[in-house]
């Protein structure tokens, strides 16, 4: 082993020498690869991104790689801070009688990059073109809940009665039902406004987007790089601070990773996992590791046998769930990056509690577990694996084969990881039903509300409701939260419907993701967001 | 030798005609829903869904689906990317990058595999012929991802003399390290293959006629040695082409180059049929034109072959 890693070491020198003598001369390196910046804040920020798969319009992007474009390209109706709190960016003011019809005011004199008033009839015109299921937008369900808004055909929210433009700076939406955390949600890419000349040809202008945002878009160069620079026509809060923003795309993080250490990416928002053990000793404090909103677990269909909703079920979730060591995973196999989840939210988000009554349901209590289990046992005996499906193209063996070890240890049973190659296969199986045990399942918040990791997972029919989960008093009290005239009533609300789901565990919490990232020497002022995206407005360079 | 070229070129069709449909049988045959991933976590609206399944014809039969992109091949439509990109304009951007990848590659590996082959052939048993029987071995058995990451530590990192990855900024000075990386396995092949039949050429009887004559040593080595030695390299050079294009995909994503590897690793996570049949056949188009340079080579190498 020595010898020849010894021998590799010399080879590579060897071979490196060798070519650096062929080609020594003649090129005189003339280009400049980092760009040291000169004067203050006018660097070019370069941050890490992923290719768009999809074309930039706000209502088709839902994946970080465009969405990290999106978000500095157009102001919203809010933005939110790092801490998650929403404040106004487009509107003026954002008010309700019933939490059902809200009137939206936009602030006058702002416009587009390229010059076009920012009205109401641009909110109202996107969103109607977002609802609308021939449009095919990936994110149309934004839409569901206000009036007019149909999932299986074509309905357009304003002939709806839904979207009514008032005049040139006021608009009102009408919802299916109350909700109090409405605007909450107004910060999300779905709601951005469009300029009337992105309906002449969506397709073009998903290539060159124009929006109102903080930056506009210079140069897309398809799988390498997206350049921006500072939009000066912009007027809100989110004033850039630097002379523009770079997003270098990666394939493979490590590749980044290895150019943040050399300097020549400023932030990079996600470590490799490799790197995980020793990134806060190469970056001393330029490294970030805190909370984000993001929670895992794994979902158990209640369709499937000894697992539903009855006696036996309960009893056999609340010991898998008490079987697991979830402090130990979090240090061994994430080195503290995963924060042991006490709920099914998220730390960052407003009205958090981790003291929810029933959550001691979370403790690993392998004489409490093993004791459950066999009660579930003399109900109706289980034989068989247990298994936890994931897609090997994230990184999820190692939990999920730890997660299964400690299910396995505690409760004497058959426990493995089933792995699937990617998350389209393990996909397809989810939604067709045709798991014959747990998957691993997560939530990363859309906007930072109670409500957006409970409502659309565990209320009956919702769309990420995997494991069919179905309770009326949780349904009930989600309304209840929906219509509740203040934020505080409302989250009181969902921390009960909280109560409930620790006595049925339609999901088994596992933790919360931090989000584990850096920046080079190079910048200041890096200040990662409550959606773990940094904001890069923020970043001065130079 | 134009009528066998032009033979060969028509050889072409057919085996078009195959790749196109075992790739799309293959791609066919992944399992998963690439639709259903495009919603995420959080899935899409079952009639969205279904209309995209529809715009990509992915709700088609094989067949189908098959003849509706040979029909868009004969009309120069390579297909649409689920980013709404015509595959063509992937592949034209792609292609550049992975050429002067695999160019700067091939230069290195020629230069520096006959260079080091024909010494140690000539100094058979010596130690320089020894030293670089090891190394060779060494690149051999290495895994070209440890190689890349080992040299993008230490001369991207720790060294700084190159920049770590290349992204956006094609050049010499970025391109140099990760051509040296791909480089390494075939230079060690080349070295052992020229290495063996320049020692083998040097006993043959010409050699020695040549030698006889007295001609210079240089000329003998150079004339009659290493035109002779070349044949076997020049073959496996050929070939090597076809592997640097479809096989940098390790090295293209270590050193982030946005090049036709780095194209087809993402479309096949994203189950993209026309994409990765698109570039794969590429590929293969690729491959079977430099088999045919060389074949073409040979009798500038060798008068003694000619072709009927």
């Amino acid at each position: 082993m020595k010898i020849r890693r010894f021998a590799g070491l010399t080879a590579m020198v060897a071979a490196g020498a060798l070519a650096l003598s062929a080609c020594g001369s003649g090129d005189t390196g003339s280009d400049d690869a980092t760009g040291a910046a000169d004067g203050a804040s006018t660097g070019i920020v370069i941050a890490n991104g992923t290719e768009p798969q999809n074309p930039l319009i706000p209502t088709n992007t839902n994946e970080v790689g465009g969405g990290r474009i999106i978000d500095l390209l157009f102001a919203g109706l809010v933005y939110y801070d790092a801490d998650g709190a929403p404040h106004n960016d487009v509107a003026e003011s954002i008010t309700s009688d019933d939490n059902t019809t809200w009137t939206i005011k936009l602030k006058d004199g702002q416009t587009f990059s390229d010059g076009t008033p920012v009205h109401a009839e641009n909110f109202v015109k996107a969103w109607d073109y977002g609802a609308l299921l021939s449009n095919k937008q990936l994110s149309s369900y934004f839409f569901e809940s206000i009036k007019g808004y149909s999932a299986d055909e074509d309905a357009s929210l304003v002939d709806g009665g839904g979207l009514t433009v008032d005049d040139d700076l006021t608009f009102t939406v009408v919802l299916t039902g109350p909700e109090s955390d409405f605007p909450l949600r107004l910060g999300y890419s779905a709601y951005y406004p469009l300029p009337l000349s992105a309906f002449d040809d969506m397709e073009a202008f998903g290539e060159a987007p124009i929006g109102n945002g903080p930056y506009k878009l210079d140069e897309w160069n398809h799988n390498v790089e997206a350049k921006m620079s500072p939009n000066e026509s912009y007027t809100g809060d989110r004033q850039a601070k630097n002379g523009g923003v770079t997003f270098a795309f990666y394939t493979d993080l490590n590749a980044a990773y290895n150019d943040l250490l050399a300097g020549n990416l400023d932030v990079l928002d996600q470590i490799p996992d490799s790197e995980i053990a020793n990134f806060e000793s190469d970056l001393g404090d330029r490294a970030v590791n805190q909370p984000a909103a993001i929670f895992q677990s794994f979902t158990i269909n209640v369709n499937l046998p000894h697992f539903g909703m009855d006696e036996e079920g309960l009893l056999r979730r609340a010991a898998l769930s008490m079987a697991i060591d979830r402090d130990q995973i979090t240090d061994v196999i994430f080195q503290g990056t995963r924060t042991p989840a006490t709920d099914f939210t998220s730390p960052v988000i407003n009205g958090w509690s981790d003291s929810v009554p029933g959550n001691e349901v979370l403790k690993f209590d392998a004489a409490k577990a093993k004791d459950l289990w066999t009660q579930a046992d003399a109900i109706s005996p289980y034989s068989g694996t247990f298994t936890i499906a994931y897609n090997a193209d994230g990184p999820h063996q190692a939990w999920v084969e730890a997660v299964a070890n400690s299910i396995k240890n505690t409760l004497g049973i058959d426990a493995e990881g089933l792995s699937y190659p990617d998350f389209a296969t393990l996909r397809a199986d989810v939604t067709n039903r045709t798991l014959t045990g747990a998957n691993r399942s997560g939530w990363q918040a859309d906007y930072p509300s109670l409500f957006n990791f409970l409502g659309p997972l565990y209320g009956t029919g919702a769309g990420s409701n995997d494991g069919d989960y179905s309770n009326p008093d949780v349904d009930r009290l989600l309304s209840e939260g929906l219509s509740a005239d203040s934020v505080e009533a409302a989250n009181a609300k969902f921390q009960e419907v909280q109560e409930q789901l620790f006595k049925d565990l339609p999901a088994i919490p596992l933790w919360y993701q931090n989000v584990s990232g850096g920046s080079a020497e190079t910048v200041d002022n890096v200040e990662f967001g409550w959606n773990s995206v940094p904001l890069l407005y923020e970043v001065t360079k130079g | 030798m134009a009528w066998y070229a032009a033979r060969r070129l028509l050889q072409l069709i057919p085996v078009f005609l195959g790749a196109t449909l075992l790739i799309y049988a293959m791609v066919f045959l992944l399992p998963g829903d690439p639709i259903a991933a495009l919603g995420g976590d959080r899935g899409l609206p079952p009639a969205v869904a279904e209309q995209l399944r529809a715009q990509y014809h992915l709700d088609q039969p094989f067949l189908v689906q098959y003849g509706l992109y040979l029909k868009g091949l004969l009309t120069g439509d390579f297909g649409m990317s689920f980013s709404r990109r015509p595959v063509a304009d992937l592949l034209a951007a792609a292609f550049p990058t992975t050429l002067k990848l695999a160019g700067l590659t091939l230069v290195i590996e020629a230069v520096a595999g006959i260079g080091v082959g024909l010494w140690a052939g000539i100094r058979k048993g010596g130690i320089f012929d020894s030293t670089f029987l090891v190394i060779s071995l060494v690149l051999i058995a290495v895994p070209i991802f440890v190689l890349g990451f080992a040299a993008q530590v230490l001369f991207g990192v720790r060294l700084g003399w190159v920049p770590p990855t290349v992204g956006g900024n094609v050049s010499f000075r970025t391109l140099i390290l990760p051509a040296i990386v791909l480089a390494s396995v075939s230079f060690a092949y080349i070295l052992r293959l020229t290495r063996t039949t320049v020692a083998e050429n040097r006993t043959a009887d010409h050699v020695r006629t040549a030698t006889a004559k007295g001609l210079s040593g240089r000329r003998v080595t150079g004339v009659h040695v290493l035109r002779n030695s070349l044949i076997p390299v020049v073959t496996y050079l050929g070939t090597d082409v076809g592997a640097l294009l479809g096989g940098a995909v390790v090295t293209e994503g270590i050193f982030n180059i946005p090049g036709v590897g780095n194209l087809l690793f993402s479309a096949i996570n994203r189950h993209e049929a026309p994409t990765i049949v698109s570039v794969t056949t590429f590929l293969v188009i690729v491959y079977l034109i430099s088999n045919l340079i060389v074949d073409l080579l040979y009798a500038v190498l060798d008068p003694r072959i000619r072709y009927a």
